[in-house]
């Protein structure tokens, strides 16, 4: 394994060549355009945040992507075009995501859920015969998200802040490049942020993460680079510096604060 | 590790259902008690299918009379076609009395025995597949896919009353021979239940690989987060087609040897009613559990034959309160009964966890 770097602002820590390119993509529902021609370039190694107020279309930017609403525009991942590809062939190409709430298989050991998740390209002969040990990739995950203790404990009796982390580690182990993270630390403890932080930290420098979020302060401490977005369009793009001195995302976010809710995210 | 352990507990379950199965029900019980029992044995294997399909898949298949009736009646046909061919008729006792003189053509390929096997075999697993993939490639499911496939079983049922060919409403039956045994005898009577009580264990072990394997734990995966698996790259549809399938296979090997243990097949097997009870057994036993169906649907079908004789109209009625009360109350039935006891004195969150162990000791209760 190579020296781990922690991500930098435009990528490329790792190295790598692998890329996300979003052009003029559009999510129009019934006339009402949730998200409206964004574009995003994102490289291997980048940690970005996407913020906005409620509403924005953060979350239908990341559904676009991954083929939950249909979307109109351009997707390019490493030359490979998403967009109009189905949900399971897009994550086969390898774009992962996690959900505001976590959506782990409650029923299922933790090392169940690892398992399947890093299963999706197995044979039936595989599929229909018991599984044996634990493979190497998932004990990897098991060390990286912290979980080894409980890996034969149901996914539901973990914490909530577990949960999420095995989420994460569910789409290390199912080998996706791209990471879209929903709010993975709502509803977390100070701490269970902090560790989140680390473990996004180390994962990001050779894949490219994306995270949505409303919690500033763990935007402040983690992120490379933010793009700000405001009624389905970006507003701002940059460090996080860049982001915060610009007068136009502070009109953004006083001239909303009155109206949304807190803690919901609209355009789902 | 406890596979070990686990597997040794797996031979001597299967052991002790094979002493009780071949050895002391057929020693105690009269060759017409036998006789039920096989019958009952028939309704065991359908569950077994539906607790994959619905227990571990979750879907709720509400028609599997269809299927039943598909290897039912073309096993009858088999049977009828022979009796005739003993007796030096053209054409099977019913289609005589129709006043019919040749078999019409979609009945001449089942005077084969090995194409009537085959065909039970193929045409459920082929019909249901397509009818499958159809359906959940179209994300159908939930509440839709019961009632739809309850109507296929409605339907289907109304289909074979309209069909003099296939008997009508009273369907095929009183067949003398099976594949050259007279069914008078009861040597023979007994090597059907036999068979049957084979087919059962073979049935319970297929069913066994395929909830402990990988996919086993994928169907469950899809059962509780049909869209999360999506995003895992698996196209969720493929693996509900596959339970969905295997219990369609179940349920025709059932019906086929349904018609010769009870000697009829009728619309009344394939409709709704039936499809239900298949599913009560099912939800009483224990849906997401190995042997749960199993038992569940000896039981159901043994205090049907039970009170029925005694009370014949209360007992629909205490049937559907038992269903309303399993399904409303003890979701995971009564083999979830002695897990929720044993989970009683470690407190915490209340994972009812339909995915244990199957309890191979509990195949000692079948007799």
């Amino acid at each position: 394994m190579t020296e781990v770097a922690d991500p930098v602002a435009g990528g490329n820590a790792g190295m790598g060549t692998q890329y996300l390119e979003v052009r003029g993509l559009t999510v129009d529902f019934d006339g009402f355009k949730a998200v409206n021609d964004v574009d995003l370039t994102l490289f291997q190694g980048d940690l970005r945040f996407l913020i906005g107020p409620n509403g924005a279309g953060k979350t239908t930017v990341i559904d676009a992507i991954t083929g939950l609403v249909t979307g109109s525009g351009s997707v390019n991942k490493s030359g490979m075009e998403l967009v109009g590809k189905k949900v399971h062939q897009i994550a086969r190409l390898g774009v992962g995501r996690t959900f505001q709430t976590a959506s782990v298989f409650e029923q299922l050991s933790v090392l169940q859920n690892l398992d399947i998740a890093a299963g999706a390209s197995r044979s039936w002969w595989t599929l229909l015969r018991r599984r044996n040990g634990v493979l190497p990739v998932i004990e990897e995950a098991l060390d990286t998200i912290g979980l080894t203790g409980l890996a034969d404990k149901p996914a539901g009796v973990l914490a909530h802040g577990q949960k999420q982390w095995l989420e994460i580690g569910m789409l290390l182990v199912q080998n996706a490049d791209v990471l879209l993270l929903d709010e993975p630390v709502a509803g977390m403890s100070a701490e269970e942020r902090e560790e989140t932080g680390n473990l996004l930290r180390r994962i990001g420098s050779e894949r490219t993460v994306v995270v949505v979020e409303h919690d500033m302060d763990f935007m402040r401490a983690f992120a490379t680079s933010v793009t700000v977005l405001a009624r389905g369009q970006v507003v701002a793009e940059g460090s996080v510096a860049e982001v915060q001195a610009n007068p136009k995302v502070q009109e953004v976010y006083l001239g909303t604060a009155a109206e949304g809710t807190p803690d919901s995210e609209g355009g789902q | 590790m406890r596979s070990i352990l686990g597997r040794w507990q797996t031979w001597a379950g299967f052991g002790i259902a094979a002493v009780l199965l071949f050895g002391l029900a057929p020693a105690v019980l009269s060759d017409f008690r036998l006789s039920l029992f096989a019958k009952f044995l028939c309704f065991a294997i359908v569950a077994v299918g539906i607790g994959l399909a619905w227990g571990r898949g979750g879907m709720l298949v509400l028609g599997q009379g269809v299927f039943f009736g598909l290897g039912g009646y073309m096993m009858g046909m088999h049977l009828k076609i022979a009796d005739a061919q003993i007796r030096g008729n053209d054409v099977p006792d019913f289609m005589q009395i129709a006043g019919m003189k040749s078999l019409p053509s979609y009945w001449t390929p089942f005077a084969s025995p090995a194409f009537t096997l085959l065909a039970i075999v193929v045409v459920p697993t082929a019909i249901a597949a397509v009818l499958g993939l159809g359906v959940f490639k179209r994300k159908v499911k939930g509440a839709y896919f019961a009632i739809l496939s309850q109507a296929l079983a409605a339907a289907l049922a109304i289909l074979l009353v309209g069909q003099t060919t296939l008997g009508g409403s009273n369907g095929l039956n009183r067949f003398r021979t099976f594949f050259g045994f007279t069914l008078n005898d009861p040597v023979n009577r007994r090597m059907l239940y036999i068979i049957a009580a084979a087919t059962l264990l073979i049935v319970v072990a297929v069913a066994r690989q395929l909830m402990q394997s990988r996919y086993g734990e994928l169907l469950v995966a899809v059962r509780d987060g049909e869209e999360r698996v999506r995003f895992l790259g698996y196209d969720p549809a493929n693996v509900k087609v596959v339970a969905y399938t295997v219990a369609a296979l179940f349920a025709s090997v059932a019906g086929a040897l349904f018609a010769p243990i009870v000697g009829f097949i009728a619309p009344s097997q394939v409709g709704i009613l039936p499809s239900i009870a298949f599913v009560i057994g099912v939800a009483i036993g224990g849906r997401t559990t190995l042997l749960g169906p199993v038992l569940g649907a000896i039981g159901v079908a043994w205090a049907q034959t039970l009170f029925s004789e005694r009370f014949p109209s209360e007992w629909t009625y205490a049937q559907g309160l038992l269903f309303i009360v399993v399904v409303g109350f003890f979701p995971a039935g009564l083999a979830g009964l002695g897990v929720l006891f044993r989970r009683r004195r470690r407190p915490g969150p209340g994972t009812t966890d339909p995915d244990q162990e199957p309890e191979t000791e509990k195949v000692g209760a079948t007799a």
